[in-house]
């Protein structure tokens, strides 16, 4: 305990020290500052990402009606405000883009891989630093390119963020041919982002723990992003290559997507998708890794069945690369693929149901405190169910006949990257804001903003699924051209305007995160009495985190120990017998002396 | 507004059997998803925040583990076992019935185009007639549909009856199906597929046998004054 409350005075470990303000805040090489950049400017293309899906529910709402501020956009996107259909086919494009890219994979593995990765194992910053701050530095400007393609001749990409070929491969199918060339450049050059970010994970995760902080007493959150990076290194490549050999088939004349030179549509589609199906695991690993973590700390209880945990993260993003082919049951692919691919993507219902249930055991006999992170953290759990039992019905490849690329799979799909993904960063933004900046978020705004997101996200995106069992096609600008789905009009414009009102709601997140840097209530170093180590240090910690190398003597989730003299039992906190202390009984393996993992 | 989860009608002959391949997984997921979520509210409840009460010390239970691995694990597999059945049905090429009458159809941005065997019963032969975005069939017929794509990837979607296919070009994809009732229904492409994708849409009429061939001989008739 000595060590750990008190900042040492260490020349060079005090924050701003003797660096200016362009190495302290631009390009700096400090993980917390990293993590910071990521997180502004993932909101940022969050944001973004909102206002387009907003246009897209304004058109599917209130079909061929001039948009609120719509005349603000030129005649080529929305003339009179009224959004034209290669305007719309680059909305869902662009939403989808934004959002997977930009906003979800930078906050998820960018944000929390940066500031909790190091933290969490004890090390003073990632391995490769100057690296990390590269990772960073792509992603701003790729994102850039991204949005300058709305303004370029033709405007932004409109083949779906999936960009099929051979729709994607040439400007004479859409219209569209400088957007959907800076769409390719700018994710491959995104790409670099995350490949440079896993190499970092993975080395300091397996290089730079702490003495005591072996493979089993790292926290979950560092185990989900070290799975994730695992992931990353191996999925984001095959994407590059993909983007690579379609860039090549819009501008220089090769044939491997396009059929005029004996090229193969479906070699496209399953290169996407041997990347998108890890790519899906890789948005939500994380959001579980950090769910478990606030679970456990706001129940006081260990996690139930932490190495069932583990190796159902390990389970998951194994089994996620052997199911892309349930993307492509009704693609024309062998049918015969049908049943292996339904197997495989079957059984990952199980790793998903240990996680779920082991959620549930760690609330069960807790001493649950029903903090903003809390109740963010059990509404994912609530919707990662609804979305996971969602997807069984598409597994069920005869089933998948009717509810492919129908709402019924963009229902799914928003309950696993919104229920799940945003719902549990939004569970470890509330939860990891003290140990950003010092300060913690107003309660009350953070409960109001929970229940109205929880109420209206699910009137959002609940009918969805019932829009699918009805038959409604998914990137449809005019659904009422089809006579079935015009009786589908009162639902989608309720829709819409449920998403008006979540997205409205989302103020409230964004007044309550800026004015609580200054105003909110000082965090201390362990606002939550939490276990890891991260809560050991000063808020936020200094350059360099840790005044010495701590020591880890126990597992993360020592909350409630019979032999505690509180409720949690901080990591690092040397066990009582050791102090000649009273004694705490025969000893376990939490209270053996740590093995040195280091120089291993 | 429609909040329920019945399927619309359907009018071929596995369209049923898919359905109720439907309802058995919404009954499964359905059970499951009110009894986790019951569960995790009343824990909520129960075991919130009291003065005076501590957590218990509990770090798991291996039986509990193994029997929520095994239960989920033999239930999925197990409907994939039963789902393959109805998959080979429809999607085997080597049992799509032999006797089904055989139309082409060739996909472009944004129509529909089958072309039907002329009074030689031959597709590819010169008497073939094409429709246009209006598939006629016999009831209670197997058809086969050859399905092409001339530029981009299109989906032959018909929603009532539980057909979804992708054209894809260079491929040429068998589809079949059978309609139970006469009527005139939707096809709709699902696969996005350009700016005038949401309007690339078609009906298929189904006729008694004696209504086709009705229509039949007036196509014909029509293709002769063309020529």
């Amino acid at each position: 305990m000595s060590t750990t409350t008190v900042a040492e005075p260490h020349a060079g470990h005090e924050e701003h020290h003797d660096l200016g303000f362009v190495r302290t805040y631009l390009f700096s090489t400090d993980h917390k500052m990293i993590a910071r950049q990521f997180l502004f400017v993932s909101l940022f293309f969050l944001l973004v990402g909102g206002i387009l899906a907003g246009m897209v529910r304004w058109q599917l709402g209130f079909p061929g009606q001039p948009m609120p501020f719509g005349n603000l956009l030129p005649d080529t996107m929305a003339p009179g405000g009224i959004i034209l259909p290669e305007f719309y086919n680059s909305l869902v494009t662009m939403h989808a883009t934004f959002m997977v890219f930009f906003a979800l994979m930078p906050m998820l593995a960018g944000v929390f891989g940066n500031l909790l990765i190091p933290l969490q194992i004890g090390a003073d910053d990632m391995a490769f630093p100057k690296l990390n701050m590269l990772s960073f530095w792509i992603t701003p400007v790729a994102g850039a390119i991204m949005l300058a393609s709305f303004f370029v001749e033709g405007g932004a990409a409109g083949a779906g963020w999936t960009s099929y070929a051979p729709l994607s491969t040439s400007g004479e199918w859409t219209g569209v041919y400088m957007g959907q060339i800076l769409w390719l450049v700018s994710l491959i050059i995104v790409g670099f982002s995350s490949i440079t970010g896993a190499v970092n994970y993975v080395s300091t995760v397996i290089n730079m723990r702490a003495p005591g902080m072996t493979w089993f007493r790292i926290p979950l959150a560092t185990w989900s992003l070290f799975i994730t990076a695992w992931l990353l290194l191996l999925a984001v490549p095959i994407l590059t290559g993909g983007l690579i050999l379609l860039l090549f088939d819009q501008t220089i004349g090769t044939a491997f997507f396009r059929t005029a030179g004996s090229g193969e549509p479906l070699l496209w589609q399953h290169i996407f998708w041997f990347f998108g199906h890890p790519e899906v695991y890789i948005l939500i690993l994380p959001a579980m890794g950090m769910v478990s973590e606030v679970i456990a700390c706001r129940s006081r209880k260990p996690i139930f069945g932490y190495h069932a945990m583990v190796l159902a993260l390990a389970a998951i993003a194994f089994l996620g690369w052997i199911v892309w082919g349930h993307h492509m049951f009704q693609s024309g692919m062998n049918p015969m693929l049908g049943m292996t691919f339904m197997a495989t993507t079957m059984v990952i219902a199980v790793p998903s149901a240990i996680k779920t249930f082991n959620w549930l055991g760690t609330l069960w006999k807790g001493d649950i405190h029903f903090d903003t992170p809390l109740l963010h953290g059990v509404s994912f759990v609530s919707l990662f169910i609804i979305g996971g039992l969602s997807g069984i019905f598409m597994a069920v490849a005869p089933v998948d006949i009717y509810f492919h690329d129908t709402y019924f799979i963009v229902a799914h799909l928003h309950y696993v990257l919104v229920g799940g993904s945003l719902f549990g960063l939004f569970c470890g933004i509330t939860f990891w804001y003290p140990k950003m900046f010092g300060r913690m978020m107003h309660e009350g705004l953070g409960k109001i903003h929970w229940v109205l997101s929880f109420i209206f996200y699910n009137l959002t995106f609940f009918p969805m699924h019932n829009l699918g069992v009805q038959g409604m096609m998914r990137r449809i600008y005019d659904p009422n051209q089809y006579e079935f789905l015009q009786a589908l009009q009162p639902m989608n414009t309720f829709i819409s305007i449920n998403m008006f009102i979540f997205a409205s709601v989302q103020a409230i997140f964004v007044f309550n995160f800026l004015w609580s840097l200054k105003k909110g209530k000082e965090a201390g170093n362990n606002p939550w009495k939490s276990n890891t180590l991260e809560w050991t240090v000063p808020s936020p910690p200094p350059h360099g985190n840790f005044p010495q190398m701590p020591i880890v003597y126990r597992g993360p989730y020592e909350y409630s120990h019979p032999d505690a003299e509180e409720d949690y039992w901080p990591q690092d906190m040397p066990p009582v017998s050791d102090t000649g202390g009273q004694s705490v009984g025969a000893p376990t393996p939490e209270t053996v002396p740590p093995e040195s993992v280091l120089g291993d | 507004m429609n909040f329920s989860w019945l399927m619309p009608e359907t009018v071929s002959t596995f369209g049923p059997a898919i359905d109720s391949l439907y309802y058995v997984i919404l009954w499964i997921t359905g059970i499951v998803f009110f009894a986790t979520e019951i569960t995790l509210v009343y824990f909520l409840v129960k075991y919130r925040h009291k003065e005076g009460r501590k957590a218990e010390y509990i770090v798991g239970n291996h039986k509990a583990e193994v029997i929520w691995t095994i239960t989920p694990f033999v239930i999925v597999v197990g409907l994939a076992l039963y789902s393959k059945g109805l998959w080979d049905e429809i999607r085997d090429p080597s049992l799509i019935p032999a006797d089904a009458y055989t139309i082409d159809v060739i996909a472009k941005q944004f129509e529909w185009n089958a072309t039907y065997p002329g009074p030689d019963g031959q597709l590819g032969t010169g008497d073939d007639f094409v429709a246009r975005n209006a598939l006629h069939i016999p009831v209670d017929q197997p058809i086969r549909v050859n399905l092409q794509a001339e530029d981009v990837i299109h989906s032959f979607f018909l929603p009532e009856f539980r057909v979804k296919q992708d054209a894809v070009p260079g491929m040429n994809t068998p589809v079949w199906f059978e309609a139970t009732r006469t009527g005139e229904f939707t096809l709709a492409c699902a696969e996005l597929c350009g700016l005038g994708h949401y309007r690339m849409k078609g009906s298929i009429t189904v006729h008694s046998q004696a209504e086709f061939d009705a229509w039949l001989a007036g196509q014909q008739a029509n293709g002769e004054d063309d020529q």
